[in-house]
């Protein structure tokens, strides 16, 4: 459970999660279903994410402080079962079907419930998602809740592994189609998002989108592999990717300044040095998409400005993206990114691991609160 | 009298032997009673008046050329091309060849009232020299007369008017050369054979042709058949270069080739002792090797290739002889084989060498872990007739640090190559057709070729491809002292010690193989019977 304390969000940031808002909860009350529609599902494998370390690490912006609700439990990449039984991979936002707003806001009537300008309103309190929100409860637990509008049904084909990664896999998707098609694209950092991104974009061009040469800047041997596997045509070292999109687009470099670029750069890391690395490897009138979660940032903006570069978000997914993500889960066997499974009572050890999948060869670290019954 | 090169049975009373390691010495001991060491021969004595010996050469020109003053009139265009900064190895201390030769050839053009002459850097697809490179080649005198007016050129195989087609040979070889070249009256070419592979028709077929041209030659098959490049007769590389040499003949250019060869008095003081044999070491000797090997191993690499560009060999003119190309390719190689030969019994299990720390294309630059490769399984595997010395399926154990650096001006696209190619394919064929052609048409390293000092874009294929028949040949390829991960990028093992090495060679061609171990340089070509 994270709570709402300043003082150890502070004491987070200079000292780590172990220091920070999160601890384990015992004895709770498993949260009620609020009302019609919703039920209680109790997480099978529920993963952990980029943003979910920088929450408990403190490192994650104050943007959010409006639109969550403490305490609450994490866990938003979750796949679980149904108290009859069916298996469910949980679609997290908490959009206006889900709060039962009526009329929904412009957004959702549009179907971009990712973008739902109601996530602090309705019958619940805020929480842009499962696992940010107090009357949820989050996948980091043996029970929480959701909403008929969150739920997706997991077939029987599928494992229980595909299935806890349909969540970023979606994630994935909805980022590939925000950048513009482009004869070379480039994805920064190769941790799940960045070979989720691979995947998908791989997968968007098998479904008619026209494909383009992918290059992967990964930082581990293990991420390169993986990045091949899924699809990359070229998986480099952080430091080899300008010269490997000089390369791959026949560029001139003025200096270490290319001349070309990428059309379209993924940037899957969403720090200050993957962004200002995606400006680098841009093309003149190309577009960069922010996939990692970003923080408070000083990044030189001179070649977005000089270059008429268009930077872009990409944040969560539309229900479609969701569908399309168990076709990709399934095609593309992305149960294999998961590197670890650990009870809820070792939450640090797994974070710790999730800290370091890079340097520790693990992709997806993930919790079965299921197996501690 | 210098003494002849000999093959040494290693026994128990055998001194450690040298091996180089870069810019570095190691000492190593070989197993007795199944080691063997081959030694070069001393060196030759030099001509003793090399001016005279060239104007000789020039007057009495061999095979059906007419001597050069004849081959002069006024009006006339008259080229000179040269060897570049690839020979000799090390550079050699004032005056180059290349230098008395052309003063020389000029002397006598200015005697016939020749106005219109170019001289051009045979570069191929080489970097460009800078001005001190090139005033070392040919001389304060001929720099100051031709460069100020424009008329001391590098060859530029990416100019687009620089270079003409003549056609291709009854092998279909595009044959396309310097216009310059082409278009004059007489070309003479000026060359310094510091081993059996270079000069006769290769000369202008690689020092002056385009890309276009030269991959004919230059590619996997032909080097996969290349058996030796010391051995022009049973080489594929050779056959094609002097199908272009006759093409470009009968095309109507008519060319006097002036073809020099060195002793191989390699190393100056303090190091004469990598000449010497180990047991003849004085203690003078012994000493200098610790002075030197200790205070190098202590030395940042940086400077440790400061000190070892500055070197400047003490070797000189040893023949000189000029005339029709291949009658005087022929009278080279009879020089070069009477210094160089050395009659060896029989192929080994293992071959051992240590690479130096300089080679034809880092010259004032870095030996990067594709040069290291082109190094030993390139040139030093290839240092043999008949047969290779090492038998098929063998192991080749080098030695040398083979650092994870390169020349980020000199070897750009040799960076890319081991980042992008060698990851994927150590096989110059699979590489060939995969990738050579983006890399040799890429803009950028054709920009760096033609403004900077820039070896082209495809020259590290071409340093793999060199490597092929080796590849190809033998059963493992040990780097001792190696950087782990560059030396697994090759392709190859790396082993910390020399006993390692030869226990991971015995996994290949089992217990208790004969060991051979190559003593160069100073240069050999070991006579495999």
């Amino acid at each position: 459970m994270v709570e709402r304390s300043l003082a150890r969000f502070a004491a987070a940031r200079v000292g780590g999660s172990r220091l920070g808002p999160l601890r384990l909860a015992t004895g709770m009350d498993e949260p009620a279903p609020p009302g019609p529609g919703w039920h209680r599902v109790r997480p099978r494998l529920a993963g952990i994410c980029g943003s979910d370390l920088a929450t408990v690490d403190g490192r994650s912006s104050r943007w959010f402080e409006p639109i969550v609700s403490f305490p609450f439990v994490p866990g938003h990449e979750v796949v679980g079962t149904l108290d009859d039984g069916r298996r469910v991979v949980v679609e997290p936002v908490l959009k206006c079907a889900t709060r039962a707003v009526a009329p929904p806001c412009a957004m959702c009537a549009d179907g971009r419930t990712n973008l739902c300008e109601r996530v602090a309103f309705g019958d619940l309190e805020p929480g842009l998602q499962t696992g940010y929100c107090t009357d949820t409860g989050g996948g980091w637990s043996q029970a929480m809740v959701a909403h008929d509008s969150q739920l997706h049904p997991v077939p029987d084909a599928l494992s229980d592994e595909d299935a806890v990664m349909v969540e970023p896999a979606a994630c994935a998707l909805h980022a590939a189609a925000q950048g513009p098609p482009a004869a070379t694209v480039a994805v920064v950092g190769a941790g799940t998002l960045g070979l989720l991104t691979v995947a998908a974009l791989r997968h968007l061009h098998a479904g008619g989108r026209p494909p383009g040469r992918v290059l992967v800047a990964a930082k581990h041997p293990h991420q390169r592999a993986l990045a091949a596997e899924l699809g990359a045509d070229e998986a480099c070292r952080p430091e080899a990717l300008e010269r490997a999109v000089r390369r791959a687009t026949r560029s001139l470099a003025a200096g270490r300044q290319l001349t070309g670029g990428a059309g379209t750069v993924y940037d899957c890391v969403g720090s200050p040095a993957s962004l200002a690395q995606a400006l680098r490897v841009t093309a003149p009138g190309g577009t960069v998409v922010l996939v990692g979660m970003p923080g408070p940032a000083v990044v030189d903006l001179t070649p977005l400005w000089q270059r008429e570069v268009a930077l872009r978000g990409a944040y969560a997914y539309t229900r479609a993206d969701f569908q399309a993500a168990f076709e990709l889960a399934a095609a593309a066997g992305l149960g294999r990114l998961v590197s670890a499974r650990y009870p809820l009572e070792r939450f640090r050890a797994a974070l710790d691991h999730a800290a370091a999948a890079g340097r520790r060869e693990a992709v997806k670290v993930t919790f079965a609160p299921g197996k501690d019954r | 009298m210098p003494r002849p090169g000999f093959v040494l049975d290693v026994d128990a009373s055998t001194p450690p032997l040298l091996f180089w390691h870069g810019e570095q010495f190691r000492l190593e001991r070989l197993p007795a009673g199944r080691s063997r060491v081959i030694y070069p021969p001393e060196p030759v004595a030099p001509l003793a008046d090399p001016d005279a010996a060239v104007r000789h050469a020039l007057l009495h020109p061999l095979g059906d050329s007419q001597p050069l003053p004849s081959l002069l009139r006024p009006g006339m265009a008259l080229t000179i091309v040269f060897d570049d900064l690839s020979l000799p190895l090390p550079p050699m201390r004032r005056p180059d060849n290349r230098q008395l030769v052309v003063e020389a050839v000029l002397d006598l053009a200015a005697d016939a009232g020749v106005d219109d002459v170019v001289l051009i850097a045979g570069l191929g697809l080489h970097r460009r020299m800078t001005e001190a490179e090139l005033r070392h080649a040919l001389g304060d005198r001929v720099y100051d007369a031709f460069a100020p007016s424009g008329r001391l050129t590098q060859f530029d195989a990416e100019d687009p008017g620089g270079v003409v087609h003549l056609g291709t040979t009854d092998h279909g070889e595009d044959v396309e050369i310097s216009t310059r070249a082409a278009t004059s009256d007489l070309v003479v070419y000026v060359n310094i054979n510091l081993v059996a592979m270079d000069g006769g028709h290769k000369s202008l077929a690689t020092g002056i042709s385009s890309y276009r041209s030269l991959r004919h030659h230059h590619n996997a098959r032909t080097l996969q058949h290349t058996r030796s490049l010391m051995d022009r007769h049973r080489s594929a590389l050779h056959a094609s270069a002097w199908r272009i040499g006759r093409h470009i003949a009968a095309s109507g250019v008519k060319v006097f080739q002036i073809e020099t060869t060195l002793n191989t008095d390699t190393f100056p003081d303090p190091f004469g002792f990598l000449s010497k044999r180990e047991w003849e070491w004085t203690a003078r000797d012994r000493a200098s090797y610790v002075a030197a090997a200790s205070a190098l191993d202590r030395t940042p690499a940086a400077l440790r290739r400061s000190i070892f560009s500055a070197v400047r060999a003490p070797h000189r003119m040893a023949s000189v002889q000029a005339g029709e190309v291949e009658a005087v390719h022929e009278s080279t190689l009879a020089h070069l084989h009477r210094q160089q030969l050395v009659e060896v019994a029989g192929q080994t299990d293992v071959l051992t060498m240590g690479v130096p720390f300089v080679g034809p294309y880092n010259v004032n630059s870095i030996m990067n872990p594709i040069l290291v490769a082109c190094g030993s399984l390139g040139y030093f595997f290839n240092l043999y007739r008949g047969r290779p010395l090492v038998r098929e399926g063998g192991v080749l154990i080098v030695h040398h640090p083979t650092p994870w650096s390169f020349h980020p001006v000199h070897h750009p696209s040799y960076i890319d190559f081991f980042e992008q190619v060698l990851p994927e394919t150590t096989d110059p064929v699979v590489m060939e057709a995969k990738y050579e052609e983006a890399f040799a048409t890429d803009p950028w390293y054709v920009h760096l070729y033609r403004t900077g000092y820039a070896y082209h874009g495809v020259h590290a294929f071409y340093m793999w491809y060199w490597c092929a028949h080796a590849l190809q040949h033998l059963g493992g390829v040990i780097v001792v002292g190696g950087e782990p991960r560059a030396v697994r990028r090759l392709g190859f093992k790396p082993a910390s010690t020399m006993d390692d090495a030869l226990e991971m060679a015995s996994d290949v061609v089992g217990a208790h193989p004969t060991i051979t171990h190559l003593h160069a340089p100073p240069l050999l070509i070991a006579d495999v019977r």
